[in-house]
């Protein structure tokens, strides 16, 4: 074929969107996605409209697509969490990859090897897409410096989370119908919270208006520099709120000295039926798990009509298939 | 409405094949034989290959409807995800949202697109297809089957075919590009 150029291979291309709508997008240009940060509005947009095209993959018979067939995934973990690898897992087995888990505590870092030299070793193999956990802010970025395969961060130290961030964002877009304009509050210990970071990025960018909540000790005046309001009384501004996202409280800092007691924490920030009185009738609660009832959240406002915690988990798929997916396709063209 | 990208190459160098009467007859056509076709008391549903494919199946399906056969389930396939040149096409490749509501196993489905050349969208959709159940048959529909075709797939029902040396045919629909035509390099 020469001369012709088919609009459909343009660089700015229509994508039907679920509402019907046709709009323009961008193409997806990176091979590894590290952080949110890092992403235009644009992109952060092709995600979530690839997503809402891999949702259906999960409701039919055939749970199954042959986009990655063929290809290797490995879930390179050295911090435990059951929930995003287990989630990463599915969605690469969705798009019929093959995967491996590679945990630390089985690893030859035990033994010596240097990340570096692991993730070398791991690529030998021929391996196409890394998807890595560190306790180490930036580890992936070390990561995808040294390798040729896409890299996937799925969470680095007090980084970035970013396909948590999306996929609240994709959780909230599905239930507002947009995020330009939306008031979003995030809840807890963000000094320590890798997900409230890639939110605010997502979020900003995407138009939102993002409010830190919390003790003073949790919530430093800090982050206003980013572009967040700063709140440390939730009863005074939980009316202001579209979204409340309650981050979880984690348990081996309650013993620190920044953290007041569970008890007070959750007098004072614990999302409860009656505080959910004082907030906007229509809005969505979101929790990015593992909840610790009673404590962050009460059973019933977890359980409860408002709650989108459920739909998280069912999203998070989705929008991890369409990131492997983009990455990857990226990746061939090299 | 998204306005056609004109211009692509000038029009003194494309030949019509089908003017908007001719795709209106083309698709008239393509509706009797189908309806001529389908065994009776089938439980049919229509499926459009994203993106023409779709316009052309929500045509028919009024046709069909004109011609007494009502009840039809319709639905539209993405196909990227089944592509076998994923790997050469690279982020050019953007994913929509397939929606078929219905229930394919034991139906029969007549899947719509715009063009058969290689036969290899045809072989995508019906790999995905079958992924979502084990229909009772599937026909294929088209409205222009350019021969060149690399896999051993032939379309039921044509609306036309083109001369073997017609190339860079392009489908327009009133739809998607304002206006209704299939024309060719002359």
């Amino acid at each position: 074929m020469t001369g012709v150029r088919h609009p459909a291979q343009d660089a700015k291309r229509l994508v039907a969107t679920a509402s019907g709508t046709e709009r323009e997008s961008v193409a997806w240009p990176h091979r590894d996605l590290l952080s949110l940060e890092e992403l235009t509005a644009d992109e952060i947009t092709v995600i979530l409209d690839t997503a809402e095209a891999f949702e259906d993959v999960s409701t039919r018979s055939v749970k199954k697509v042959p986009a990655l067939r063929g290809r290797v995934v490995v879930n390179l973990f050295f911090e435990d969490s059951t929930r995003t690898r287990t989630s990463f897992t599915l969605a690469a087995q969705r798009l019929s990859a093959d995967v491996i888990d590679f945990t630390a505590r089985t690893s030859a870092l035990n033994k010596g090897e240097s990340l570096r030299d692991t993730v070398r070793n791991i690529e030998a193999m021929g391996v196409d897409l890394i998807v890595c956990r560190h306790s180490a802010s930036g580890a992936p970025y070390l990561i995808a410096r040294n390798v040729n395969c896409s890299v996937i961060n799925a969470g680095d130290g007090r980084h970035e989370h970013p396909t948590q961030g999306l996929l609240d964002i994709y959780t909230i877009r599905q239930a507002k119908k947009r995020i330009d304009g939306l008031n979003v509050a995030i809840v807890g210990d963000v000094a320590n919270s890798r997900v409230a970071r890639s939110n605010l990025h997502g979020l900003l960018k995407l138009g939102a208006e993002v409010s830190f909540v919390g003790p003073t000790t949790l919530v430093p005046k800090a982050f206003e520099q980013l572009g967040a309001n700063i709140y440390h009384n939730f009863d005074a501004v939980i009316d202001r709120f579209d979204v409340i996202n309650m981050l979880r409280v984690q348990r081996e800092r309650v013993t620190s000295n920044v953290f007041p007691s569970l008890e007070e924490y959750s007098r004072l920030f614990g999302l409860t039926n009656e505080r959910m009185k004082r907030a906007k009738p229509d809005v969505l609660v979101m929790h990015p798990g593992p909840i610790n009832r009673g404590v962050e959240m009460s059973a019933d406002v977890a359980d409860g009509q408002k709650s989108a915690i459920l739909r998280q988990v069912a999203n998070g798929l989705s929008v991890r298939m369409a990131v492997m997916f983009l990455c990857k396709q990226a990746a061939d063209v090299g | 409405m998204i306005p056609r990208q004109t211009g692509i190459l000038p029009s003194s160098m494309m030949k019509v094949l089908l003017d908007e009467q001719g795709v209106e007859t083309a698709l008239r056509q393509l509706a009797d034989e189908i309806v001529a076709s389908i065994p009776a008391a089938s439980q049919i549903g229509m499926i459009g290959i994203r993106r023409r494919g779709v316009d052309l199946a929500k045509r028919l399906l009024t046709l069909l409807d004109e011609r007494g056969v009502a009840d039809i389930a319709y639905g539209c396939l993405d196909i990227t995800l089944y592509r076998d040149d994923l790997a050469e096409i690279g982020p050019s490749a953007v994913v929509r949202t397939t929606e078929i509501d219905f229930d394919v196993a034991g139906r029969y489905i007549v899947l719509v697109d715009d063009v058969i050349f290689t036969g290899r969208s045809v072989r995508s959709a019906l790999a995905a297809i079958i992924d979502l159940g084990r229909p009772k048959a599937i026909r294929l529909a088209v409205l222009v089957d350019r021969g060149g075709r690399e896999l051993p797939i032939q379309p039921d029902f044509v609306g036309i075919r083109t001369a073997e040396n017609d190339d860079h045919v392009a489908v327009l629909l009133q739809e998607t590009d304002g206006v209704d035509r299939v024309e060719a390099l002359a």
